[in-house]
């Protein structure tokens, strides 16, 4: 079942998760083909009813140990602009829609979702943009994401230390 | 004719005559001193006034500019002070960890006292760590948090005295070979004591820091202060390895 998963990190989205599940986004949603869309709400009061969304399968949790397995499962994850959303959608090859909340005052993470967009790894909207960027959007201009290398890291410190 | 003798008294009053004088001599002798005393002591310390001062900033250069030659690491083992700051910060530290090899041990993690999750990624990473037949190595340590997110300068400035208050023994106690840390305020107090430790003459704490991934084109707050303090500065943009040419570009790290 093609799946959409919808992340916001440790954080509160209240404004992405009423945009996703609105008739007019879930209804774009739908004709790309997508039959389930997974919600991590984290802080969030907004807790959507399972039965809200006619057009898609709904399922919505605030926290997990671990999100791995559903992201490995998504076809499509929407995230907030969390380094560490980010990283990990890329991380798992997933093809990624990062949503910037515009009411957040110095949001430094825009930093590097802004980069990565300049990089073509992910698309970027708003969510007064979302529903439009959902109908229009065209994935395969992204590129993949070649994951860190921590092992260089080691090898310089080992030198610099004095353990090699 | 007999010598005369003084009227009244005798040898008693010649020796308490004498006993008289001898007091007095000794009396104007320790007022003397009492003066002289407070004027060597006030020239003490008018030199130490000027001269511990010197000797800090000396010492302070000293430490921050020949940090680089130091190589704990020729004993065999690094034992580390790792930052764990909240959230991506401690993913982001312990990705590097886990590309060291297990030399660098005993690890001790300094957290937060208000994060809660941290601990328990720790525990996970260090238990995947967990050589078969060795003991535990690693600490977890905890300290106020020097300053939470968007909190004004002014407290700011008090709550980061008030985490080096728990800094210094800490450090003092641990003596590290090496502090690792990534951005977190935390990291500032905790940097403070090491270098301390080599001002003092004590022990030479290398300073690793590694700046966040999500600092593509500026420094973090955090990175602005350690940047000329620390002994290997990271930047994992380009953008930033040539604004701040004294840091180590080796790419994506993490």
């Amino acid at each position: 079942m093609k799946t959409v998963f919808v992340t916001v990190g440790t954080t509160k989205f209240d404004e992405l998760i009423e945009t996703v599940t609105c008739s007019e986004a879930a209804k774009a949603l739908k004709a790309r083909g997508y039959k389930r869309l997974l919600l991590q709400i984290g802080r969030g009061s907004f807790f959507p009813d399972a039965d809200s969304c006619p057009e898609l399968k709904l399922e919505v949790f605030r926290f997990k140990d671990s999100i791995a397995e559903d992201m490995k499962q998504a076809d499509l994850v929407i995230s907030h602009a969390g380094a560490g959303s980010c990283l990990e959608a890329l991380g798992a090859g997933k093809p990624l829609l990062v949503v910037v909340n515009d009411k957040l005052m110095d949001n430094h993470q825009l930093e590097l979702a802004r980069q990565l967009h300049t990089d073509h790894h992910l698309l970027y909207c708003t969510c007064s943009s979302l529903t439009e960027t959902l109908k229009t959007m065209d994935l395969s201009v992204l590129q993949p994401f070649p994951p860190g290398q921590p092992k260089t890291f080691a090898d310089f410190l080992d030198k610099v230390v004095g353990l090699k | 004719m007999l010598p005369s003798r003084p009227a009244g008294g005798g040898k008693a009053a010649r020796v308490g005559s004498s006993a008289g004088i001898y007091a007095l001599k000794l009396e104007r002798s320790v007022g003397v001193l009492v003066r002289s005393s407070g004027a060597v002591s006030m020239l003490l310390f008018a030199v130490l006034a000027l001269f511990l001062p010197v000797l800090f900033i000396y010492r302070f250069y000293v430490v921050v500019k020949t940090g680089r030659r130091h190589q704990p690491g020729r004993k065999g083992y690094v034992s580390v002070l790792v930052v764990a700051g909240s959230g991506g910060h401690t993913t982001e530290i312990l990705r590097l960890l886990d590309s060291l090899p297990a030399a660098y041990a005993p690890r001790h993690y300094v957290i937060a006292d208000t994060d809660k999750m941290s601990e328990e990624k720790v525990c996970t990473f260090e238990s995947l760590k967990l050589q078969p037949d060795s003991k535990l190595q690693y600490t977890i340590c905890r300290i106020p948090r020097s300053r939470e997110v968007h909190q004004s300068w002014s407290s700011s400035v008090v709550s980061t005295l008030n985490a080096l208050r728990y800094s210094l023994p800490l450090v003092f106690r641990l003596r590290p070979d090496m502090v690792l840390c990534n951005g977190p305020g935390t990291c500032v107090p905790l940097c403070a004591a090491a270098l301390l430790l080599g001002i003092m003459g004590m022990k030479k704490v290398l300073i690793v820091y590694v700046e966040s991934i999500c600092r593509v084109h500026s420094l973090s707050l955090t990175g602005k202060i350690l940047y000329r303090l620390s002994d290997y500065f990271f930047v994992q943009w380009s953008s930033l390895r040539d604004k701040y040419p004294k840091s180590v570009f080796l790419g994506r790290v993490v």
